[in-house]
């Protein structure tokens, strides 16, 4: 398979990164950076990762059905990661979460129709400290309210 | 060696080495620590924690299965804390397993069976649902009910590390994780049933023993595997006089607990229905079943003739036939027959090495040198589909000791992923690449060498050479094919000088008598002499038993006693598990011949120890010790003092290169590979 120029160089020196004969350490990040460049962790995605780190794409798959943060599915152009662990529970952020669901009329891993949005349920995100908290992409947002959820969502749908 | 650690374990001194677990310190002192997860010689996991024992000085319960010795330790593996600490841990186990031990494989050798029983975790005090998913099946072979895992991760490290497969994993987490198969829904493995029998529990299962027995209701017959050279001990689990399955989880052989599926599962040629169970008699060019003393009469009768008139007999053996049956029909042929004219579909240059060692001591490798030595060089041999153990012990010997690994093969190998060096002899002259390993050996400590059908004749004796030139102690395999191919040489299944080889026997167009004993030579050729008096002893109606004049039902090496040579000289006692109603085991066979013909005296009396006694009287090599074979040991043969008589004949040496699932006729007959075979081609 083909990667951008980037890519390749990213796997590169990801590889170069872990001492001789423990390259599968590059599995992880080879794949979420992969993602974030292509959307999702393809079947194809998953062949090439395991033959670079040399391993057996079920030893992939193992990785990949382990951790939420690795997607099979293409997300939105803007994923939104709500936090509902302790802190951010006890300072409204299941509120946060029911009203975006409602607002975007879409849950948990789901996208909206024009692609555009997607929202995740997660847990701690370790922000607590400004609980509620939660994430776009790789941005954090502090301190949430509805009010500001919404001026937030409205800002992604209309970005482009 | 480096100073022993002492600790005290349940109030007993205990000395082990450094780096010793707790739990291996403890079993050898006799006392054991439950563990589902841990298993010798697989890498650790700590994953089920029933191993907790606690330690002095240690705030937590430790898992002894990852916990080193060290001086002055102070262990106590059953105390009430821990007994409590199994108990709750089972209570996991059990919060998601489905009770259905009555109906469950396992049952009755499973053990979280056992540890349930030994802790009282019977009680749950979970009432949250069961996750339940239907039973998938993977292979012909492999079945997993995903309910009873307790995901130990056993059968996973075991293929990956054991087989070097690497077909199972574990996907998903939580309650919900699961094995997985290689190919989404199916394997694509070697099918060996290791990962089945490793499972403490019932979650993988074979489709060749489930649902069929309970296991105290089978007897347990430890014997040969009837398929390569290897000479693994398969324990036969029997019932009602038939097979029900095979495994050797009593680690009785020198292949420990492996088998393949050849030794694992294709025992099951036995029962096939097409097996012969009334000896022949060609009657108007139509092969009519006759009684056994008609069948004998008619053969003795017309052997008489030939001999007689002075006419020509050949005869040939079989890679499969017990040592005492080759000894004596190779004894029949050159004493009763008065012929030189004997020998067997040759498979590796046995002789040839023999020939090259005269005179040496110590140069033939045991299968343990495969698993001990400091490097281990592979020549012209897919070993992974060729000689499964002998493959499992390299990988084994490079896990657990580093052994440093050469490879010279045509094609890539499994053995290449162990390899310090692999090399691809693309024009098939393996001493070019040979010479370019010569720094890199010679700077080894000691070094076992393992050579197929590539190199015969002249070249063994280059290969001897080259190893004997490096300076270093060199131990040697030649690769055979078949169970007892190495014991068909040994027992002299080879012709005289002047006599006809097996092809020149074909070619003959004046054989009088043509004898064949537990062979197919007439599956890729065909006997010239069209007048000849051909007798066939066989388990089925081979290519050659077709064009018998009379074919007589032989037993196969499950239902027979003797003994067999692997393919590293080692000897061993097969035992007979059952008997198949009208055959009889091939020695018995040649002794009624014998005695119809009045050959009795000659030939002497055709019991298995009997005849073994003569062996180890006159066979070069053969004089081992009884007590070690007939304990269900493995004594190796040690036949090179001297030169042996060799007729250099390396063009009639031809592997037949059988890969995992096939067996050269009797591969055909047995339904397990034939359908591990169909469901690949299927797919
Ligand atoms: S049968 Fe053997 S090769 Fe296949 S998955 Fe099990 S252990 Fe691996
Ligand atoms: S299938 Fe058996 S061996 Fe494999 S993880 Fe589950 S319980 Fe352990
Ligand atoms: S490796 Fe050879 S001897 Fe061992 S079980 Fe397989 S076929 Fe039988
Ligand atoms: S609980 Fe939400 S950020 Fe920590
Ligand atoms: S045996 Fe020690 S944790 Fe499983």
């Amino acid at each position: 398979m083909t990667l951008s120029a980037e890519l390749e160089a990213r796997f590169d020196k990801l590889l170069k990164s872990y001492p001789p004969g423990r390259q599968r350490s590059a599995m992880i990040p080879m794949l979420l950076y992969a993602q974030d460049e292509l959307g999702s962790v393809t079947p194809e995605l998953v062949e090439e990762v395991a033959r670079r780190v040399g391993v057996e794409p079920l030893q992939v798959e193992e990785v990949m059905s382990y951790y939420s943060m690795l997607h099979r599915k293409p997300l939105g152009r803007y994923h939104v990661q709500i936090c509902t662990n302790i802190s951010c529970l006890l300072t409204g952020g299941e509120e946060l979460w029911q009203h975006a669901c409602k607002k975007l009329g879409i849950g948990h891993k789901e996208v909206t129709a024009d692609g555009q949005v997607s929202l995740e349920e997660v847990e701690c995100i370790g922000a607590c400290s400004w609980a509620p908290a939660l994430q776009v992409n790789y941005a954090f947002h502090h301190q949430m309210t509805p009010e500001k959820l919404d001026r937030l969502l409205d800002s992604l749908r209309k970005a482009q | 060696m480096a100073d022993l650690v002492n600790l005290t374990i349940d109030g007993k001194p205990v000395q082990a080495p450094p780096g010793t677990l707790v739990i291996d310190a403890a079993k050898r002192a006799g006392i054991e620590v439950p563990a589902f997860c841990y298993y010798e010689g697989l890498s650790l996991q700590a994953a089920c924690r029933m191993c907790l024992v606690e330690v002095e000085k240690m705030p937590k319960l430790m898992t002894s299965c990852t916990l080193p010795v060290a001086e002055g330790m102070v262990v106590r593996t059953e105390t009430p804390t821990v007994a409590a600490a199994r108990k709750s841990m089972l209570e996991f186990l059990l919060a998601n397993h489905p009770l259905d031990c009555p109906v469950c494989d396992k049952g009755g050798e499973c053990e979280l069976q056992d540890m349930t029983f030994r802790y009282g975790a019977g009680e749950s005090r979970f009432s949250e649902n069961k996750v339940h998913k239907p039973e998938k099946q993977w292979s012909p072979v492999v079945f997993y009910d995903m309910p009873r895992c307790i995901l130990c991760y056993r059968c996973v490290r075991i293929c990956n590390e054991g087989m070097g497969v690497n077909a199972l994993g574990i996907v998903n987490r939580g309650v919900v994780s699961e094995i997985a198969p290689n190919k989404q829904d199916h394997l694509e493995c070697d099918e060996c049933g290791m990962c089945i029998d490793i499972c403490p529990v019932g979650a993988l299962t074979s489709g060749a023993y489930r649902y069929h027995t309970r296991p105290w209701e089978m007897e347990h017959v430890g014997t040969i595997c009837a398929h390569c050279a290897d000479g693994c001990k398969t324990t036969l689990g029997v019932r009602n006089n038939q097979i029900i399955r095979g495994n050797n989880r009593d680690r009785s052989g020198i292949n420990d607990e492996f088998l393949c599926v050849k030794g694992r599962y294709a025992f099951d040629f036995y029962n096939h229905p097409e097996r012969l169970q009334s000896p022949l008699l060609k009657v108007d060019g139509k092969l009519e079943p006759v009684s056994w003393s008609q069948a004998i009469e008619t053969v003795a009768k017309k052997f008489q003739q030939v001999r007689e008139a002075g006419g020509k007999f050949a005869v040939v053996g079989s890679n499969h036939t017990s040592n005492e049956e080759d000894f004596y029909l190779q004894k029949f042929g050159r004493q009763v027959l008065g012929t030189g004219n004997i020998d067997h579909h040759r498979t590796g240059d046995v002789p040839a090495l023999l020939d090259a060692l005269s005179g040496k001591t110590g140069k033939l490798a045991v299968s343990a040198d495969l698993y001990q030595r400091k490097a281990v060089l592979v020549v012209g041999a897919d070993l992974a589909l060729e000689h499964p153990f002998l493959s499992f012990q390299i990988r084994a010997n490079y896990r657990h000791h580093q052994a440093h690994v050469y490879v010279v093969t045509p094609r890539p190998v499994r053995e290449d992923a162990v390899a310090a060096v692999s090399l691809r002899d693309a024009c098939a002259d393996v001493f070019g690449p040979l010479e370019s390993l010569r720094a890199k050996l010679a700077a080894e400590p000691e070094l076992v060498i393992v050579f197929g059908d590539v190199v015969k004749g002249e070249a063994v004796r280059r290969l001897v050479d080259f190893g004997e030139s490096l300076g270093i102690p060199v131990k040697y395999v030649a690769l055979v094919d078949y169970s007892n191919s190495r014991g068909a040489v040994d027992m002299g299944l080879l012709p005289d000088a002047g006599g006809l080889a097996l092809p020149e026997m074909l070619a003959a167009g004046d054989l009088d008598a043509f004898w064949v004993v537990g062979a197919n030579p007439l599956k890729a050729g065909e006997l010239r002499s069209r007048s000849a008096f051909v007798v066939v002893q066989d388990m089925f109606l081979t290519e050659t038993a077709r064009a018998a004049d009379v074919v007589l039902p032989a037993a196969c090496a499950y239902e027979k006693n003797g003994t067999v040579t692997n393919v590293c000289g080692e000897v061993q006692k097969l035992k007979k598990a059952l008997g198949t109603m009208g055959t009889k085991p091939d020695l018995e066979i040649i002794g009624l011949i014998a005695r119809e013909m009045g050959a009795a005296p000659v030939m002497g009396p055709w019991t298995a120890e009997k005849v073994f006694d003569e062996i180890r009287r006159s066979v070069r090599g053969y004089d081992i010790p009884v007590p070690v074979v007939a304990a269900g040991g493995a004594a190796q043969t040690m036949p090179v003092n001297g030169r042996i008589p060799l007729d250099g004949r390396p063009d009639l040496i031809r592997s037949a290169r059988d890969s995992l699932f096939t067996s050269g006729t009797l591969g055909r007959y047995s339904k397990v590979l034939n359908s591990v075979v169909e469901s690949r081609n299927n797919r």
